[in-house]
C-alpha cells in the first residue's frame, strides 16, 4: 500500500544556542509521515523528539532543513498559518473559557460562521464523550476529561497533522491505557494523521502504525513495532525498546565467535569484524549443559515477575544473559542457583549489530 | 468531639479578632472619626473666619452644583464647579488609559525575564516611592518648564524653533500623574502576568490566533483582575490628586482636590469642602461599583 506523505522533515538541523556552546537537539533528521498513519516518535528525554514536534508545529524554526506538509515548503509559515494542531503535554486549556469555547476557539479564530462553529463543537464533543460538560470550566473536569477537551479542541478545525506531545504522560496507568484506546479510535474514525511523542515504548508499540525511534538528536530507526523490536537496527534500538542481551564478538566463516570462546551459528557480515549479538530473554531456551550448539552457562539468580520468570545466567567469560521463561504454578523444577545449563537461541532470534 | 472542634474554632476567631484589633482601631480613630466629623460639617453654615457655626443648612450640598446669583438670589449652575469636575474626571480616566498602555508592556517585559532578574527591575519600579511625592513632581516641573531640560534639549536639536508651553496645562497634570501613579499600574499587572501560564501562548497561535487575536482573546481576559486593580489603584488617587495638580497645573488647572482645599483655605467655607469630600467618596464608591461589576461579569459564570 502506497500512501502519499502527509508531512515531512528534510536535514532538518535545530541548534540551541550559538557558536561554541551550541547544542544541536536535532541534527540531519530526515522523516516522512505518511497520510493517515500513526506515527511516534520514540526516545528518551532530550532526544529531540519534542523538538521535531515542535519544528512541524511551527513554535521553532529549523537552523537548517526543511518541513514540508502535502509536498508543500511550510518551513517559514507561523504556526497559525500551519493547518497542524497539537496536543500539548500540559493540555494548555483556556482557563477562561467553557469547555465549549476551548473546543471552538479554533474554528472561530479561522473566521468560521457562529452556526458553524457550534455544530462541529457539538460534534467533537460527543466524539469524546464530553456533551455533558460543554458548559463547565476546564478546571472543574479532571484530567482525563481535560485530555479529551485538549483533542476535541484540536481536532475541531480537521488539520491535516494532529501533533501529540506526550499526552498521556500526566494520566494514571488506568486511565492511561484507556486514553491509549480511545486515542486508536479517534484516529480511526477521523482518518487525520497522528504524530505521537513518547518515551514509553509500550504505548508506542501497542499504538503506532510506525515509529521512529530517536537518540542524540537524530532518528535510529524508522519502521513498524514489529520490525523496529525484532530487528532493532544498533544497540541503542535493541536496549530502548524491550530488554534485551549484549553478547560481543568477532565475526569467524560460519558463525560468530563470541569473547567467552563459543561460536554461534549465524548469518553475518565480514569475516574479522566486531560484532555484537542482540539476543531478546524470551528467545534464549534452556537446555542440559554440553549439549552440542548450547553454550554453557552457570545460574546466578531467580527474579519472579508474575507471569514471567527472569532467570539471570552468566557465560564462562561472566557476560550475563537474561532467559525470560513462563511461570508454572510449581515453580522452576531443577533450576537452583549456581546449576550449570546450556542456552540456545531461538532460530532467527539473533540479532547482529553493527555498533 | 465536635465540641471540642466548635469551641477551638470559636478560640481561632477571639485570637483574630484581639490580633486585628490594633488595626481596627486605628482605622476607627483615623479615618471613620474624621469622616462623621466631615459629614456633620457638610451640613453646617460657614462661619465667619473659616470654621463652622452650629446651624443646620442645606446649601452646602447644593452648592456643589449651583451657585446662589448675587444679585436675585436665584440658583444657577455652577459652571466653574462642573468644569473642576470633569477635568478630574477626564484626567484622571487619561491617567488610568495612559498607565495601563506604558504599564502593561513594562510588567510583561519584568514577567518574562528569568526570575533571577526580576527583582532588581522590580527593584528599579518601586525607586520612585523613595523619594517624597513633592520633590518628585517639582523635578518633573523642572524637566518640562519652559526653560527646561525638555525644552532646552529640543532647541538645542533644532527640533523646535521655541519652547513648548507645557508647564501650568492639563497636559503637565497629566504627565506628572502618569509619572507618579505608573508603578501602581504596574505592580499589579506584574503580578497578573507572573501568575499567566505562556503555555497558552503556543496553544493560541496553534490555534489559529494572530498575534493580536492572542493578545485580545487569551491574554488581555486572563490578566483582567491584574487590570481591575490597576486600573483601581490609579484612577481613584488621581481623582483626588491634589500635589500635582497644584504644583505642575498652577493654580488655574484645579482638580476636585485643589477646589476641596481651596474651600477650607481661602475659601473660608468648610460646609461646601466638606461636602464636596463627602460627593468626592460617593462617586468613587459608585464608580467602582460600576466598573468591577463590568470587568468581572465575564468571569460571572463559573
Amino acid at each position: 500500500m502506497s500512501r502519499s506523505v502527509a508531512v515531512e522533515a528534510r536535514n532538518a538541523v535545530k541548534a540551541f544556542g550559538q557558536g561554541a556552546a551550541a547544542v544541536r537537539a536535532l541534527d540531519d533528521v530526515s522523516v516522512q509521515i505518511r497520510t493517515g498513519e500513526f506515527f511516534t516518535l520514540l526516545g528518551p528525554s532530550g532526544c529531540g523528539k519534542t523538538t521535531l514536534l515542535r519544528l512541524i508545529a511551527g513554535f521553532e524554526t529549523p537552523t537548517s532543513g526543511r518541513i514540508l506538509l502535502d509536498g508543500r515548503d511550510i518551513t517559514a509559515d507561523p504556526p497559525n498559518r500551519r493547518p497542524v494542531n497539537t496536543v500539548f503535554q500540559s493540555y494548555a486549556l483556556f482557563p477562561h473559557l467553557t469547555v465549549a469555547e476551548n473546543v471552538g476557539f479554533g474554528l472561530a479564530m479561522q473566521g468560521r460562521p457562529k452556526s458553524e462553529v457550534a455544530a462541529t463543537t457539538e460534534r467533537m464533543l460527543a466524539l469524546v464523550r464530553l456533551e455533558a460538560m460543554a458548559g463547565r470550566r476546564t478546571s472543574q473536569l479532571s484530567g482525563g476529561q481535560q485530555q479529551r477537551v485538549a483533542l476535541a479542541r484540536a481536532l475541531a478545525p480537521k488539520p491535516r497533522v494532529l501533533l501529540l506531545d506526550e499526552p498521556l504522560s500526566a494520566l494514571d496507568l488506568k486511565l492511561r491505557k484507556e486514553m491509549q484506546v480511545e486515542l486508536k479510535r479517534l484516529q480511526h474514525e477521523t482518518g487525520i494523521t497522528f504524530v505521537f511523542v513518547t518515551h514509553d515504548q509500550e504505548e508506542a508499540l501497542t499504538m503506532s502504525d510506525r515509529i521512529g525511534v530517536m537518540s542524540a538528536g537524530r532518528i535510529q530507526q524508522i519502521g513498524s513495532p514489529r520490525e523496529i523490536y525484532t530487528r532493532p537496527v544498533n544497540r541503542f534500538v535493541a536496549s530502548f525498546i524491550g530488554e534485551s542481551n549484549f553478547l560481543p564478538g568477532r565475526v569467524v566463516p560460519g558463525g560468530v565467535r563470541l569473547d567467552c570462546g563459543d561460536t554461534i551459528v549465524a548469518e553475518t557480515g565480514t569475516v574479522g569484524g566486531q560484532v555484537t549479538l542482540a539476543v531478546r530473554p524470551e528467545q534464549v531456551r534452556l537446555c542440559a549443559a554440553g549439549e552440542p550448539g548450547a553454550l554453557p552457562a552457570t545460574l546466578t539468580d531467580l527474579v519472579y515477575f508474575g507471569t514471567d520468570t527472569h532467570c539471570h545466567f552468566a557465560l564462562s567469560d561472566g557476560t550475563e544473559v537474561v532467559s525470560r521463561l513462563q511461570s508454572t504454578a510449581t515453580g522452576e523444577p531443577g533450576l537452583e542457583i549456581g546449576s550449570r545449563l546450556g542456552l540456545r537461541f531461538a532460530p532467527g532470534a539473533v540479532q547482529i549489530l553493527g555498533d | 468531639m465536635a465540641l471540642t472542634e466548635d469551641r477551638a474554632r470559636a478560640a481561632a476567631a477571639r485570637t483574630g479578632w484581639l490580633l486585628s484589633a490594633p488595626a481596627l482601631t486605628l482605622l476607627f480613630i483615623a479615618a471613620i472619626g474624621p469622616l462623621a466629623i466631615v459629614l456633620v460639617y457638610s451640613f453646617l453654615t460657614p462661619g465667619q473666619y473659616g470654621n463652622v457655626e452650629w446651624q443646620f443648612s442645606w446649601d452646602a450640598w447644593i452648592g456643589i452644583l449651583f451657585t446662589r446669583d448675587i444679585f436675585d438670589g436665584t440658583l444657577g449652575l455652577a459652571d466653574a464647579h462642573l468644569t473642576i469636575f470633569w477635568r478630574s474626571v477626564q484626567l484622571s480616566v487619561l491617567t488610568t488609559l495612559i498607565t495601563f498602555a506604558v504599564g502593561f508592556p513594562t510588567a510583561w517585559f519584568i514577567a518574562t525575564r528569568p526570575p533571577s532578574e526580576r527583582a532588581f527591575w522590580l527593584f528599579l519600579i518601586t525607586i520612585p516611592f523613595w523619594t517624597n511625592l513633592l520633590i518628585r513632581t517639582f523635578a518633573i516641573n523642572e524637566v518640562i518648564r519652559n526653560e527646561g531640560l525638555l525644552n532646552t534639549f529640543l532647541l538645542w536639536t533644532g527640533l523646535i524653533a521655541e519652547p513648548m508651553r507645557i508647564l501650568y496645562t492639563d497636559t503637565a497634570v497629566l504627565i506628572g500623574m502618569t509619572y507618579v501613579y505608573l508603578p501602581l499600574m504596574v505592580l499589579p499587572l506584574f503580578a497578573a502576568i507572573d501568575r499567566f501560564d505562556m503555555r497558552l501562548l503556543e496553544a493560541g497561535y496553534d490555534l489559529y490566533a494572530s498575534r493580536w487575536q492572542v493578545l485580545r482573546r487569551v491574554i488581555l481576559r486572563i490578566v483582567r483582575p491584574g487590570i481591575v486593580a490597576g486600573s483601581i489603584l490609579v484612577f481613584i488617587p488621581s481623582l483626588g490628586a491634589y500635589v500635582t495638580p497644584r504644583v505642575l497645573g498652577g493654580g488655574k488647572n484645579m482638580m476636585i482636590g485643589n477646589f476641596i482645599e481651596l474651600q477650607f483655605g481661602q475659601g473660608r467655607n468648610w460646609p461646601l469642602g466638606a461636602a464636596l469630600s463627602i460627593a468626592l467618596l460617593v462617586i468613587v464608591t459608585i464608580a467602582l461599583l460600576f466598573y468591577v461589576r463590568a470587568a468581572t461579569k465575564g468571569n460571572a459564570h463559573g
